[in-house]
């Protein structure tokens, strides 16, 4: 390894930065208050300055203890990016610890700059010493959860922008996009009829492209027209080697779905199924519903599975389970399986439901 | 007259590339047309052509396979003939190449871009020496061959191979194994002792060699280094391997002849 092992991974930094001034922030809002709410037992701007310093120490610790620590232990932690939280129970471990160390280690700092003794205060005064433990508890939960559910929200927000530019990748992939202006080159000379029918295809295939990278769904239909612009593109370049039957009922045509869905799928049918077969074959895209489910097959006879799978068509198919999974959490499905002969090739179905809320 | 072959297999493409030889090259006659690698390869070796468009993805074998195929069983005593890459994006950074052995367009072509090419083809066509292929040529196809081929991420080391007999699976411990061979859709594993055959292809077992100790000598044919015993080098550039442990000899192609060198 030469590139060595950072406490803080790269593009981490600044976000932690900002984490700590939040931190500081509440915190001294935090001793505010409390030195606001206890002005009965010490007045004077000792003991708001006592009050700021225990609840700085105790929030500065304790954020201490948990926000840098997972990066600096994220191999011992299994941290992973995006995001950088550890599974479940070694993220309660990591918290659990890090409040109580970030409790005690705080009180301490505050007891030597403030000359008290807050154990002291557990034989004299136990009331007012289960008040400040239960709200520097609170406190902790309160932040806990806050960063716990934003961190949780960014990093569904990556994944679908992630999502979203991967998408737009594969669709620019510049095999595709020269070959075919290079085919949409040779037309204009040879047949400027088809060059131009060519050409509105290849419009229609780049507007859907753009589109999907920012809109959240489109119609069925209109996901069967896209799918349509781009067979057509690939039959002029394969001629008579790709067969083509799209299958789509008027009542299905109005589901709304994620915008190219279906596209990586189609793309994997030919580039690994049938561009690799010398004869090429066939596409069959289709649509039902069935129990209040969806159900979208693409089948392909093309040279099957395993090559497939060998190929680089994992990074299709994982760019359509995660934008299933961003749209309809765990409720909707994409399988990939091998067509027994004679037929071979390649099957896909996803199934996802039919009643899903929008976006 | 000179001959040229083009092997792509978008059919308006081919067209058109024909065409744009015709206008800029009136007396090149194109000879055939392939639509697959494998294609490419019987036909050239068939009509010995001049040049060869060879586009790069193909349905089957790959251009850049087929042109190692070319490389490995062209007869010796014909010209080699001169190679011209086609791709629409070049991920094997074939422009790294100072073209100067071998070619490459890019899709779709530009008409100044196609005559520079043909008219460093026909200076190298009057220069070009009978046979074998030149060195150069063969060193710029092992680099790309080697980039293309490359796995994405890196595999997990071969230690064991299984091979299925029957019922019965042999395990051979990596070490044993003096070579293997492609065999149709299957791989030869040869030891001192016995022949196993695998259902897998060549390819991915070497993914997964250690490139120290397996060499690729031949497309087809990765021996274990340290089984070999002598190399002998022939008029034609092919070398002739003796092994220990096996009676039997081994060719390895003009290819791969440069890893025999003596010190």
């Amino acid at each position: 390894m030469t590139t060595g092992f950072r406490l803080i991974p790269a593009g981490e930094g600044h976000a932690l930065l900002r984490r700590l001034g939040l931190v500081l922030a509440v915190s001294l809002l935090v001793g505010a208050l409390v030195w606001a709410l206890g002005r009965g037992q010490a007045s004077g701007w000792r003991a708001l300055v006592a009050a700021l310093v225990y609840s700085l120490s105790i929030s500065v610790l304790t954020w201490a203890a948990i926000d840098p620590m997972r990066f600096m232990l994220r191999g011992l932690l299994r941290a992973q990016p995006p995001g950088y939280w550890p599974p479940p129970g070694r993220a309660a471990l990591l918290c659990g610890l890090g409040i109580a160390a970030g409790y005690v280690l705080g009180t301490l700092a505050g007891d030597a700059w403030s000359g008290r003794s807050t154990l002291a205060l557990l034989q004299t005064d136990q009331q007012r010493f289960l008040g400040v433990l239960a709200l520097s508890l609170a406190v902790s939960f309160g932040w806990l959860t806050y960063f716990l559910e934003r961190g949780r929200r960014e990093a569904l927000q990556r994944t679908a922008r992630d999502a979203r530019l991967s998408l737009l990748q594969s669709q620019l992939e510049p095999h595709m996009l020269f070959n075919t202006l290079a085919n949409l080159r040779a037309l204009i000379g040879a047949d400027p009829r088809r060059a131009q029918q060519m050409l509105d295809h290849l419009i229609g295939f780049l507007r859907a492209t753009l589109a999907a990278s920012r809109n959240a769904e489109h119609a069925l239909g209109e996901e069967f027209d896209r799918l349509r612009d781009y067979l057509a593109l690939m039959q002029v370049r394969m001629g008579p080697r790709l067969q083509v039957q799209l299958d789509l009922s008027a009542e299905l045509a109005a589901v709304a779905v994620p915008p190219l869905l279906l596209q990586p799928l189609v793309e994997n049918a030919i580039r690994h199924g049938l561009e690799p077969k010398p004869q090429g074959g066939r596409v069959e895209v289709g649509a039902r519903a069935e129990a209040g489910r969806l159900l979208l097959r693409v089948q392909d006879t093309g040279v099957g599975l395993t090559r497939q799978a060998a190929g680089t068509s994992g990074f299709g198919l994982v760019q359509v389970r995660e934008r299933l999974a961003v749209r309809y959490g765990a409720t909707a499905r994409l399988a990939l399986e091998a067509v027994p002969h004679p037929a071979g090739g390649t099957l896909a179905t996803i199934s996802l439901p039919l009643d899903a809320p929008a976006p | 007259m000179t001959t040229a072959l083009i092997a792509e297999d978008e059919p308006l493409l081919a067209d058109e590339l024909q065409s744009e030889l015709a206008r800029l090259w009136p007396d090149l006659r194109v000879v055939a047309r392939a639509g697959t690698g494998e294609q490419a390869v019987e036909q050239a070796l068939r009509l010995r052509p001049d040049l060869c468009f060879l586009d790069i993805r193909m349905p089957g074998a790959s251009g850049l396979q087929a042109a190692q195929c070319l490389a490995e069983d062209w007869p010796d005593g014909a010209p080699f003939p001169l190679l011209v890459f086609v791709t629409a994006y070049d991920q094997y950074a074939v422009q790294a190449f100072d073209a100067q052995a071998v070619d490459y367009l890019v899709k779709p072509v530009q008409p100044a871009r196609l005559e520079r090419c043909l008219r460093r083809l026909r200076e190298r066509l009057a220069a070009r020496a009978a046979t074998p292929p030149p060195e150069a040529a063969l060193a710029q196809l092992r680099a790309l061959l080697a980039a293309a081929e490359a796995p994405l991420q890196p595999l997990p080391p071969l230690r064991i191979v299984q091979a299925q007999q029957g019922a019965l699976i042999h395990l051979v411990p990596i070490d044993e194994v003096i070579y293997f061979e492609a065999a149709d859709k299957y791989v030869r594993v040869v030891t001192a002792q016995r022949e196993l055959l695998v259902r897998t292809a060549l390819r991915e077992l070497v993914a997964r060699l250690d490139p120290q100790a397996f060499w690729q000598v031949h497309r087809g044919i990765v021996v274990q280094a340290r089984y070999i015993a002598t190399a002998l080098r022939d008029d034609s550039g092919k070398v002739r391997l003796t092994l220990r442990g096996r009676p039997e000899t081994l060719v390895a192609s003009r290819l791969y002849a440069q890893l025999f060198r003596g010190l």
